[in-house]
């Protein structure tokens, strides 16, 4: 009861206060908003594999950089090149950035989801950092300087243009994202996930090909990251491969253990607080990495269940 | 038909012959047990008979079906289901939850999507009976790494059941159990006898000649005696090999 | 093919080979011993070479730096194994990975703080600075010491671990860490050490490297995702992983950089070849990567029990 009175006011807080100080003049924290919101998207569909699924990927940074990338490509090709009108269509672009984070997701996950432990923690790692080098390496795409986002996603009824839809969009977004992991993990095949993560032999003498479950939550994931890149791309109009450095993938894994792995709204509370804190400290010292990492440390070493384990201790209420 | 057909099995760990040229059957309905010393080679056979561990030569048929190189989980919806030595269970999960995994692994496909499965009588149902059965309804809400040891291993053979297997391979039931438990999960095994084929590995000899129909005997690997609880009790090889040191 | 081009490449590629061999061999180290997964031995290597950059400009002679800067970077391998590392023995990995993710962070934060945010470079004397002539080839002679360097540190290594009672130690701990502490062995003091050789050997890593690159912020951050590679493919907590998988990895990377367009050029237009050969050579090791456990899960040489 206490976490879905949480799940509640955080949701209308988001959906609330970033429009009223923007209209009241303070668009900083609209941009602010939008960007957690988009992170958290991420966050969310991380913690599908990791939090529910066992599977530590440490390379989701590369699906966000992929699906970014998956609208400033054609966009790109329409500015400089005869792509028709098609390649600045959301319609389009949104479909691309999902298909190809999750073809992706299943060539990686076929290799990376034979291995255990800490192998696929490093393949998933590396095989981010193979993307990373792929982008760096195609100089036609501005390589390590990135690309500028000449044109946002065209989108029937919605002017992404405009802050406020955008925001919109995004926030609309991560509803869905959290109902949909919401559903899958309460769902036949999110009990075979949360299975393998218990006890992987078990599952497998009962007769699930937990093979073929984990690598189908792979993509899953991987595309409904993919997607919140189109949504990042969009809202910075410009990418580069640094989106994906596999620090990234390091701070997307701190929103998720931050907030609490394996529950709905926790990665959207770590995000919160993830970049809430970065924009405060940032703010104070240009060397904010120092307490920043020093939180992280402390974090890991004395917050077991993150945030949504504080609130359960304090507040009662499951996990 | 017969139901499992095991011949010339063997597998090295290194130097250690664990399965030493192997043969075994198993006739519809019987309930098998394999007894021998620590360290023969039983819990290895168990592995290697649900997939999770592959022989280095030799056949395993199962229900008239070569399944020497087969998958796990591809063995299991053949119709086969093992409990652990070592409890093996998924901790983190309610006792009904465990349950109703072994109930939704027959159950079709498990690439659903959409309806809670917690919501679903056809796989809430039949686990709460065999919860039932093994006398842990009470328990069913309860986190299953609350429980104690004598009910996880009644939670062990809870799951093999709800798999509706033919054949349950079942590694030590008994292991760890004193007084009471163990005689509960006597008179349980003995409920279930008849209905399944069953593969029972056990110490407790009490236990073994009052429920075996037959009884093989397995010694660095090998087998050196098979036959009716009798015979068995009889032989002098088995004796001086085995029952002997008792 | 140019012979001489290519002798050098393949000098290029053995020492990059081996300065990966140094920073991966403590990272399996530690792994397959202490079972602790330590991102930020990228941040020791850094440290190294910051640490040997200001020896060497104070005592005006990089050898001294060098010879200074190694206890030290063991002292600093010491108090983080006590402040960081031991509290996440027995934690999970994915505890591991955050810990030492944030300790990166701290550790360049308070590298930048020290040593301001630009690069140090590190001089070298003259005897190192010249070339030396074999054969038809030119070779810078720091390039030959860092091969030596690697070759000597590689033995070295092999020697511990195998004909030391440190070693013997060390190769019991990791089966059995119960037997040697009942053997009355400190098992914490055998960690603590095991950390700090690890340390110590990515601090020598980038010791010898800061002369060609200088010593900057944030330069351990590209090799750790290598040194991954290697130890995958190697298996991790095998030296002799390690040290192939290093070789291996470091050859096909430096070779695969000059080459493959030549390479590519054979069986495709010019264009074609030279378009898509940067792109293709950027990703050949994690090719090689996946390719290696896509038939082997778990790396070329797995340790035996784990
Ligand atoms: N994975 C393994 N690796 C190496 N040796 C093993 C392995 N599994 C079992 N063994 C060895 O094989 C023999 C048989 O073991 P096991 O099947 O567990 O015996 P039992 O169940 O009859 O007590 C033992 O000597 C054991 O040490
Ligand atoms: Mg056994």
């Amino acid at each position: 009861m206490a976490r879905k009175i949480l799940t509640v006011a955080v949701l209308a807080a988001l959906a609330v206060l970033p429009p009223v100080f923007y209209l009241t003049g303070n668009a900083f924290y609209l941009d602010l908003a939008t960007r957690l919101v988009i992170l958290g998207i991420a966050a969310v569909s991380l913690n599908l594999i990791l939090g529910f699924g066992g599977m530590i990927s440490f390379g989701h940074a590369a699906f966000v950089g992929l699906g970014a990338y998956a609208v400033g490509i054609p966009a790109y090709h329409w500015l400089y090149y005869t792509a028709g009108d098609w390649a600045v269509s959301g319609l389009a672009q949104i479909p691309i950035a999902v298909a190809v984070t999750a073809l992706f997701a299943l060539l990686t996950g076929l290799i990376c989801l034979r291995t255990r432990g800490v192998y696929f923690i490093m393949i998933t790692m590396a095989f981010a950092q193979m993307v990373y080098y792929l982008i760096v390496s195609i100089e036609e795409y501005g390589g390590d300087d990135g690309l500028v986002i000449d044109t946002r996603s065209q989108l029937p009824f919605l002017d992404l243009d405009d802050p406020l839809q955008l925001y919109g969009l995004a926030y609309v977004s991560l509803l869905v994202a959290m109902g949909l992991v919401a559903m899958i993990v309460k769902s036949r095949f999110g009990m075979v996930i949360q299975g393998a993560k218990g006890n992987d032999e078990r599952m497998r003498t009962l007769g699930f090909n937990t093979y073929a479950y984990r690598l189908t939550a792979y993509v899953i994931s991987g595309a409904m990251c993919g997607y919140a890149g189109a949504l990042l791309g969009n809202f910075t109009t410009f990418i580069s491969p640094e989106m994906m450095d596999w620090t990234r993938s390091g701070e997307l894994m701190f929103m998720v253990i931050l907030g609490g792995a394996g529950t709905v709204l926790g990665p959207v509370l770590g995000a919160t607080v993830f970049i809430v804190l970065e924009e405060v400290l940032s703010s104070i010292t240009i060397h904010w990495h120092l307490p920043f990492g020093l939180m992280l440390i402390a974090v890991v070493l004395f917050v077991r269940g993150g945030l949504m384990g504080l609130f359960a201790v304090l507040f009662g209420g499951r996990k | 038909m017969t139901v499992l057909e095991v011949t010339g099995l063997n597998k090295s760990f290194g130097g250690i012959k664990a399965t030493d040229d192997l043969t075994l059957t198993l006739e519809p309905g019987e309930l098998h047990a394999v007894i021998g010393p620590n360290g023969a080679g039983k819990t290895t056979l168990i592995s290697q008979l649900c997939g999770l561990q592959f022989p280095d030569t030799g056949a395993i048929r199962f229900l008239g079906r070569d399944i020497t190189r087969m998958t796990p989980h591809r063995r299991a919806r053949m119709g086969m289901a093992r409990s652990f030595q070592i409890t093996s269970l998924i901790m983190d999960m309610s006792v009904e939850d465990n349950v109703a995994l072994a109930v939704q692994a027959r159950a079709g496909t498990s690439f659903r999507f959409i309806r809670p499965a917690r919501r679903i009588a056809s796989l809430r149902e039949p686990a709460r009976a065999m919860l039932d059965r093994v006398g842990l309804l009470d328990k069913a809400d309860h986190p299953t790494v609350a429980l104690s040891h004598g009910e996880h291993r009644r939670m062990e053979i809870a799951i093999a059941l709800a798999t509706q297997a033919r054949l349950m391979l079942l590694d030590e039931p008994m292991a760890g159990l004193g007084g009471e438990d163990a005689a509960e999960m006597v008179a349980l095994l003995r409920s279930i006898k008849g209905d399944r084929t069953i593969l029972l590995i056990e110490h407790d000899m009490d236990a073994v000649f009052a429920l075996a129909d037959r009884i093989s005997v397995l010694v660095y690997g090998h087998i050196i005696a098979t036959g009716a609880p009798d015979e068995i009790r009889a032989n002098a090889a088995v004796q001086q090999a085995y029952l002997g040191e008792d | 093919m140019d012979l001489t081009l290519f002798t050098i490449q393949l000098l290029n590629g053995l020492q990059l080979g081996l300065l990966l061999f140094l920073v991966a061999s403590g990272l399996t180290l530690v792994f397959g011993i202490l079972d602790f997964v330590n991102l930020a031995h990228a941040s020791l290597y850094m440290l190294g070479a910051f640490i040997c950059a200001s020896f060497t400009l104070w005592l005006g002679n990089f050898v001294w730096g060098v010879l200074l800067a190694l206890p030290v970077t063991a002292l600093v391998g010491l108090v983080v194994e006590r402040v960081v590392a031991r509290p996440l023995y027995a934690r999970d990995h994915l505890d591991q990975v955050l810990a030492t993710f944030g300790l990166i962070l701290v550790i360049d934060t308070a590298a930048q703080l020290i040593w301001g945010p630009a690069g140090i470079a590190v001089p070298l004397p003259d005897w190192l600075e010249g070339q030396v002539q074999i054969g038809a080839v030119t070779l810078p002679s720091f390039r030959l010491l860092i091969i030596g360097a690697g070759l000597m540190a590689a033995a070295g290594l092999f020697w511990l671990v195998n004909y030391t009672r440190l070693g013997m130690l060390i190769r019991a701990g990791a089966s059995n860490r119960t037997m040697v502490s009942a053997l009355g062995i400190d098992i914490q003091s055998l960690f603590a050490l095991v950390f700090a050789l690890g340390a110590t050997l990515a601090g020598l890593a980038g010791m010898l490297i800061a002369p060609i690159t200088e010593a900057s912020i944030g330069m351990g951050n590209s090799v750790i995702i290598t040194a991954f590679v290697v130890i995958i493919v190697g298996g991790i907590g095998s030296m002799k992983g390690a040290f192939i998988a290093a070789l291996m990895i470091g050859l096909i990377d430096t070779l695969g950089r000059s080459f493959l367009d030549d390479i590519f050029k054979l069986v495709m237009s010019t264009e074609a070849a030279e378009t898509s050969a940067p792109a293709i050579s950027a990703m050949l090791i994690y090719i090689i990567m996946a390719a290696v456990l896509a038939f082997k899960p778990s790396g070329l040489f797995p340790p035996k029990v784990r």
